[in-house]
């Protein structure tokens, strides 16, 4: 199954796993190739650039050609993983992505770093806070959020196997392990992190340890709330979604990422359709970022368990009116 | 006539036949490249069409992926699929979309249609060629409109950089696009230069000229270290006389008395021989 690639307890940034998994995958498969844009240290594709050096090229400051590249070395039998920051990735490059990528569902992975808010200091240029909605409206791909170092060697690892086009949204932000080697990724597949009865919190990325947070605290009020977390978001695990709703009748999604077409989106449209619950999102309300410390903004803006407390006390008084 | 110009006479043919059954299309940039293409897979490619994805074969990418009809009659005329199939070009359920599908099209490298993306992700392909020490080249046809976009640049600038000597662009250089000339709607002049700065060896040839596109071809063999660029001069419409050097042909499909005219004229060739 997994292998270990890093001490439980630790905390490390699923970019800082990123590099790691690059570096024990492209071992194993030669055809990987990896290609970045001028930012190698901060994706840490420079651990590979290291290790496998005629497997590495740098496009330079130039995310359209970093994609096009990938789209032909794909379409020649590579196994492209192209790094950029999550902002140029699929903004700077969005239609080089549908179009030289999607449409002909081309084995390219777009592993990007620095999603979200927690980028922090250089402020809103550089948070993608919308880069979920974008990939996910494209038909052929697949979108990935990884929650730990451990989740983040097996997306990558899964994303290598899988054939056609990936989305992997990784963050800056050193967050603790929350997975071990025993845990099995799978793409299309949620998984239960703590089970509950009243309420659930569906979560992707850091919001993931703020809804587990969010649940002890909870639960010390008698409440107890189920967290599950969505790493792949599409395919969306329709079926947990449905069940859980069901399970715990009031449904709360945490993202780090605009409620407009992310986690929130993808939750509300099963649900509307499949099995309606009252619901809430936690999430960016449709505003751009700032600069600032990571953990500052990520109150400011509303990504933290007291966020996600108050959203399921939220839909609980409603389930209960 | 040779057995390359009968091909370009033909691809012509099949261009005017399949844009006047579909109603809709683009003339003017698909006759310009006609003999591009005609001495691109009757003499220079090294392909199969029996096998489109042996893993050996020559690519070829068109950057300008509007100019589709003249690719698919290439390739039909060179048995990727039958030419009676061109007849449904831009049908609802058809392979022969507007713009090319390396999905549904035999014989199609790389799905195209927005301009510039060609080029990167052909000198892509060119660097997969390089890693695995193969011998396979990659051709791409560009428009001249079609340089105005960034990507082309930044492509031409990462090709050279990786030193793609496998990797052949061709100009279809005939001065018109949608909008009118090329110096009236962007100035892209001094071509030749530009892709001499950036690293590129550049041949200039007439475009309708077999011979000298043959020459061209054999002479990017020989030139290593660098991709290369063949500057074709072309006339937009080539072949067809009420659509030579008109802009307005760009992107409309001939009518049927129109399309029997153009037909007359490029068949006629052929009874005064």
């Amino acid at each position: 199954m997994s292998e270990k690639i890093l001490n439980s307890g630790e905390k490390t940034a699923t970019r800082d796993a990123y590099g790691k998994a690059l570096v024990k995958l492209g071992g194993e498969n030669r055809d990987i190739v990896v290609l970045d844009a001028d930012l190698s240290k901060s994706t840490k594709t420079a651990d590979f650039a290291k290790v496998f050096p005629e497997r590495f090229f740098n496009m330079g400051i130039a995310e359209q050609n970093l994609i096009g590249f990938s789209a032909g070395l794909a379409a020649s039998g590579k196994v492209p993983f192209a790094s950029t920051f999550a902002v140029f990735a699929t903004g700077r490059a969005f239609e080089q992505i549908r179009n030289s990528v999607a449409y002909p569902k081309l084995n390219v992975k777009v592993a990007a770093t620095h999603a979200g808010i927690s980028v922090g200091e250089d402020g809103a240029s550089h948070q993608a806070i919308e880069d979920i909605a974008v990939m996910r409206s494209l038909p052929n791909m697949t979108v990935l959020v990884p929650a730990d170092a451990q989740e983040t060697y097996q997306v990558i690892k899964k994303a290598a196997e899988y054939q056609g086009p990936v989305y992997i949204r990784m963050g800056r932000l050193a967050v603790p392990v929350l997975f071990d080697e025993t845990y099995n990724f799978k793409i299309g597949q949620a998984n239960i992190v703590r089970d509950g009865k009243d309420a659930t919190v569906f979560a992707i990325g850091l919001m993931v340890h703020e809804a587990i947070k969010a649940a002890e605290e909870l639960s010390s009020q008698g409440i107890e709330i189920a967290v599950v977390n969505c790493a792949s978001i599409k395919p969306i695990d329709r079926e947990m979604v449905i069940r859980m709703a069901k399970q715990t009748g009031a449904v709360v999604t945490a993202e780090e990422h605009t409620i407009i077409g992310g986690l929130g989106s993808a939750v509300a449209e099963i649900l509307s359709e499949n099995y309606p619950v009252h619901m809430a999102r936690v999430g960016i309300k449709d505003v751009f970022g700032e600069s600032g410390k990571p953990d500052e903004l990520l109150v400011k803006y509303g990504l933290t368990y007291s966020e996600i407390i108050k959203a399921v006390k939220d839909v609980l008084a409603k389930k209960q009116s | 006539m040779t057995i390359i110009e009968e091909m370009a006479r033909k691809i012509r043919i099949d261009i005017i036949q399949m844009l006047a059954a579909a109603k809709s299309g683009h003339p003017g940039g698909s006759l310009s490249a006609a003999d591009i293409l005609a001495v691109l897979y009757f003499k220079e490619m090294r392909v199969d069409p029996e096998n489109p994805h042996w893993p050996d074969r020559d690519r070829f990418v068109l950057s300008k992926g509007h100019a589709a009809p003249v690719l698919y009659a290439a390739l039909a005329e060179r048995g990727f699929f039958p030419t009676e199939e061109l007849l449904q070009l831009r049908k609802t359920g058809h392979f022969l979309q507007g713009h090319p599908d390396m999905k549904k099209v035999p014989g199609v490298d790389m799905s195209t249609g927005s301009l510039g993306q060609g080029i990167s992700a052909a000198a892509g392909m060119a660097l997969a060629g390089k890693i695995d020490h193969k011998d396979f080249r990659v051709f791409t046809l560009l428009g001249d409109g079609e340089i105005a976009e960034g990507l082309v640049w930044e492509a031409a600038m990462a090709a050279a950089h990786y030193k793609l000597d496998n990797l052949v662009a061709i100009l279809d250089y005939n001065g018109l696009q949608i909008d009118g000339r090329n110096e009236d709607v962007m100035n892209s002049a001094p071509v030749a230069d530009k892709w001499r700065a950036f690293g590129w060896n550049v041949i200039e040839v007439d475009g309708h000229d077999l011979e000298q596109l043959m020459n061209a071809f054999e002479l990017t063999k020989n030139l290593r270290g660098k991709p290369s660029i063949i500057i074709a001069k072309t006339i937009k419409g080539k072949g067809v006389s009420f659509m030579e050097n008109q802009a307005g042909w760009h992107g409309n499909a001939p009518s049927p008395e129109q399309a029997d005219s153009a037909l007359r004229e490029l068949k006629g060739g052929k009874d005064h021989e």
